[in-house]
């Protein structure tokens, strides 16, 4: 064995039922080295990374550390190998200061607050974080909180360490701190892996990048020796021929026009930054970006669920800014999300098919208290309580109180139909069905009240082929029924095979608008790494459309 | 005054040992609502303690009386309190659920018990002398003035109690088995990655908190009824339960303050007793008072919205490592 390598996989692989999220890599990590891992998003980065820290254990294949074969099946045999992971999603317990999470589970030596804190500020004074150890986690900024997390793993004597996507929520002067401290580690002898997107990253603090694509070990190449274009070219590869359909359809007018929006995300950072771009009705606008490039925010922020920091959205003219989720969708504009589990937003499992229908509309489905019949001017007792009886009635139909079943389970069917969800009945609880026929169910209760804006995001996640096929086809009815449709999707090859314009983010900043027949995967690769950054190149406001609806006046108030 | 703050002294250690019974369990992420039943089954075993000992030795002598019935206690309270935590913690039962039929089970049990002439037959006879002896013990009866009269003049339970809420706040707050209790609390997944055994600490302070829940019942049946076993027993005890869990939200989690709280509440409760000539209507009235505070210091600390203030993040949500 090679002992010049801290690290060293051979033939790793890890299926996920039949799909293979590894498939037999090999992978070195010389001693002292940052080591960059480039990979599109689901090309397996981030399940190779848990094999080696210990959250997944792998199918096949074996892991030296050292130059002596080793079984990682615990965080803690993790640790024991001196193997040290930073996760995307911080692990901290909040109402503890930074020095008790350090400290959380080591076993050594005598607990006193004064001795943690004197440690941990040891380790930081080392390399150059600055922390308080006595600072409590839930006063903490991001970066501050990425700080405690690589201290605690430093605490328990990791060698080697594993950065998922370190700089993902961190402002450029935080992240050239963190490149900072990182440099301190490699002088001090410490092996660093680190998962970023970002190309001009990797070129500055990297001294080697490997690239995974689709689950594959494609290669490893020195900093020195490479480029960012040839970088590109080895993550998203050649591309695929799809077979779907675009049709062409007449462009209308903007229907949704967002201008210089900005939304904080859950953590406090900024998701999206000054975003400014329009959808006409029957086109489909794709939004492409790395996981977690604040599409989910901007999802959230269109459809009244979250707060609008600054900027204007506005629909048909009109600001929708500050109204509620309910208002929002009754102007037609609808939302669809799918999240990693399939099943968090949008539906409530536990409801039926037909229940789920109504949940967004239950208002198109009040139960009418029939009046009684009553003649004008008759003054007798009898007419009185008649009269009353349906002014109570139809205050009781206004306020929604009884819902019509039958008419939504008359709706569920024609969705049922329509889409061609597989379901034991109407009555059935969503969650029995499977993942393909839940996302047409939600998919189809958006369409069902005909929207005139349509977002939809991950819309096809995890569906096989076929399924997929019949979602891109109800995207495109409703396309040519003039639907805005704004698709936000992970695979390229689709997106630009479906979409008519792609918009790239690359950490909630709009790269540029490109048409989909004009692009390139490359293209769009090297924009969502960040590298291609065309709003800058053609200097134009390029989100703007020129037959906005939006006044003038209302858009110097937004 | 001073034989009625001796006397809310007295009465609130009832509340005291269920209130850091439960900030235990609470502290490990669980809310037992079957407190009530594990303080009215303490009560029980304590009884049912006593009469082993009654029927195997001629003559009993009173410290070992005290201390089978203190373990009897404890041991009763505890299997029921893992009941519960087998529930809760392995098969990931709804906490509250469990907890309602535990209090249910637990003061049912009580009930049949503690009416049953066979079974209880000598035991307040015994209790009272052991009682009297051991339990009512005071170290001082006179000395000290006013001083002696209220903290000096209570039994062994009283400082028991005590004793336990001091080492639980120190245990929580100074030591590393507490820090490790309180992120199992706030962050199971977070615990379990740092290496604590996350479902070992559940188990042990679901335990361990109710085998303390189940002396603050022996506390009512020997201490404070002394020794009288009546019918009503079970049901007073059960409400003397859910206090103690208003306590816990009242004392914002903290077992140092335990003991101030449950003086607070031991007078709320006894102050209708006090006042002499009231109605019974006005005595209703007096007893809402320690709810109605309650309530007042969950508006306040949600209004504050002090993180400190707030319950263990992860109160009431079962752990399954596998849900990433």
């Amino acid at each position: 064995m090679d002992g010049n390598f801290a690290l060293e996989l051979r033939n790793i692989s890890k299926y996920f039922g039949s799909v293979a999220a590894n498939k037999g890599i090999g992978l070195t990590l010389k001693k002292g080295e940052i080591l960059a891992l480039l990979g599109e998003n689901g090309s397996g980065k981030t399940t190779l990374m848990n094999m080696i820290s210990g959250i997944y254990y792998p199918d096949e294949g074996q892991i030296f550390v050292n130059g002596e074969e080793v079984v990682i099946s615990s965080p803690q045999d993790a640790f024991r190998n001196r193997i040290g992971m930073v996760h995307q999603h911080f692990k901290l317990i909040d109402i503890f200061t930074a020095a008790q999470n350090v400290v959380l589970g080591a076993k050594a030596g005598r607990y006193s607050a004064k001795r943690i804190n004197e440690e941990v500020d040891a380790i930081a004074k080392k390399y150059g974080f600055e922390l308080d150890p006595k600072k409590k986690i839930y006063d903490m900024s991001v970066s501050e909180k990425q700080t405690v997390e690589i201290i605690k793993v430093l605490y328990r004597g990791a060698d080697i360490l594993i950065l998922d996507e370190p700089t993902a929520v961190l402002t450029p002067q935080e992240t050239e701190k963190l490149f900072s401290v990182m440099r301190a580690m490699k002088a001090d002898g410490k092996s660093i892996i680190i998962i970023t997107h970002k190309l001009h990253e990797v070129m500055a603090i990297s001294d080697r990048v490997a690239v995974l694509r689709k689950g594959e070990y494609i290669g490893c190449v020195n900093t020195s020796e490479t480029t960012e274009t040839a970088l590109t070219e080895m993550m998203v590869g050649q591309k695929v021929q799809l077979n779907i359909e675009r049709p062409v359809t007449k462009s209308d007018r903007p229907l949704l026009e967002i201008r210089d929006l900005t939304v904080k995300s859950d953590e406090g950072s900024t998701a999206i930054e000054d975003l400014s771009f329009f959808i006409r009705g029957g086109e489909i606008l794709g939004v492409a970006g790395i996981a977690g490039c604040g599409q989910r925010e901007l999802c959230e922020a269109i459809a009244g669920l979250r707060k609008v920091e600054s900027g204007g959205i506005y629909h048909e003219g009109e600001s929708i800014v500050g109204l509620s989720p309910k208002e929002i969708y009754q102007k037609g504009i609808s939302m669809s999300f799918i999240p990693e589990d399939r099943l968090g937003m949008g539906l409530a499992p536990s409801m039926s098919v037909t229940d789920n229908m109504m949940l967004k509309n239950y208002q198109d489905h009040e139960y009418g208290i029939k009046p009684l019949p009553v003649e004008e001017g008759d003054a007798s007792f009898k007419a009185k309580c008649r009269r009353l009886f349906n002014r109570t009635g139809a205050f009781l139909n206004r306020h929604c109180m009884f819902v019509d079943r039958k008419k939504a389970r008359a709706e569920a069917e024609k969705v049922i139909e329509e889409l061609d969800i597989v379901t034991p009945s109407t009555e059935t609880p969503v969650r029995r069905l499977s993942g393909g026929n839940v996302q047409k169910v939600l998919l189809g209760r958006e369409i069902l009240t005909e929207p005139n804006v349509l977002v939809t995001a991950y819309p096809v996640r995890g569906l096989d082929i076929n399924s997929s096929y019949l979602i891109y086809d109800i995207l495109n009815r409703q396309k040519k029924a003039g639907t805005g449709i704004l698709f936000i999707g992970e695979d390229l090859d689709v997106m630009l095979a479906l979409c008519d314009k792609i918009m790239v983010l690359c950490h909630g900043k709009l790269m540029g608008v490109v048409h989909a027949e004009k692009t390139t995967k490359e293209q769009l690769g090297l924009m969502m790494a960040g590298a291609l950054d065309l709003m800058e190149q053609k200097g134009k406001p390029m989100g703007v459309a020129k037959d906005s609806q939006i006044g003038e006046d209302q858009a110097w108030n937004g | 005054m001073d034989v009625f703050l001796a006397n809310a002294i007295q009465f609130g250690v009832i509340f005291l040992f269920g209130c850091v019974g439960e900030i235990l369990t609470e502290k490990s992420g669980h809310l037992n609502l079957g407190i009530p039943g594990i303080m009215c089954t303490g009560a029980a075993g304590g009884c049912f303690g006593v009469k082993l000992y009654m029927a195997s030795a001629a003559n009993p002598n009173g410290f070992v009386t005290v201390l089978l019935a203190i373990l009897f206690a404890m041991v009763f309270a505890g299997l029921l309190g893992a009941v519960y935590a087998f529930l809760t913690v392995s098969l990931r039962c709804n906490q509250n659920v469990t907890g309602l039929a535990v209090t249910i089970f637990g003061v049912g049990f009580t009930s049949f018990f503690l009416n049953n002439a066979v079974l209880t037959e000598g035991v307040g006879a015994l209790l009272t002398t052991a009682g009297q002896q051991f339990f009512g013990a005071s170290i001082t009866e006179d000395g000290l003035g006013w001083f002696g009269k209220i903290f000096l003049s209570h039994g062994v339970m009283v400082y028991l109690a005590i004793v336990i809420a001091v080492l639980a706040a120190v245990m929580l707050r100074y030591m590393r088995i507490g820090l490790s209790l309180r992120a199992v609390g706030e962050n199971p997944a977070t615990a379990d990655a740092v290496g604590i055994r996350v479902t070992n600490y559940k188990y042990a302070f679901i335990v361990i908190g109710a085998a303390i829940a189940g002396l603050g019942g022996l506390c009512y049946v020997m201490d404070y009824m002394g020794g009288i076993v009546g019918s009503t027993v079970a049901e007073t005890i059960q409400g003397i339960g859910w206090l103690s869990i208003a306590l816990v939200i009242f004392t914002v989690w903290k077992p140092a303050f335990a003991i101030l709280g449950s003086i607070v509440f031991g007078a709320l409760y006894i102050l209708a007793m006090s006042i002499s000539g009231i109605r019974f209507e006005q005595i209703q009235l007096l007893n809402l008072i320690p709810f109605v505070v309650t309530i007042l210091v969950l508006i306040v600390t949600s209004i504050v919205g002090n993180r400190e203030t707030q319950p263990p993040a992860s109160l009431g949500l079962s752990y399954f490592r596998e849900d990433r």
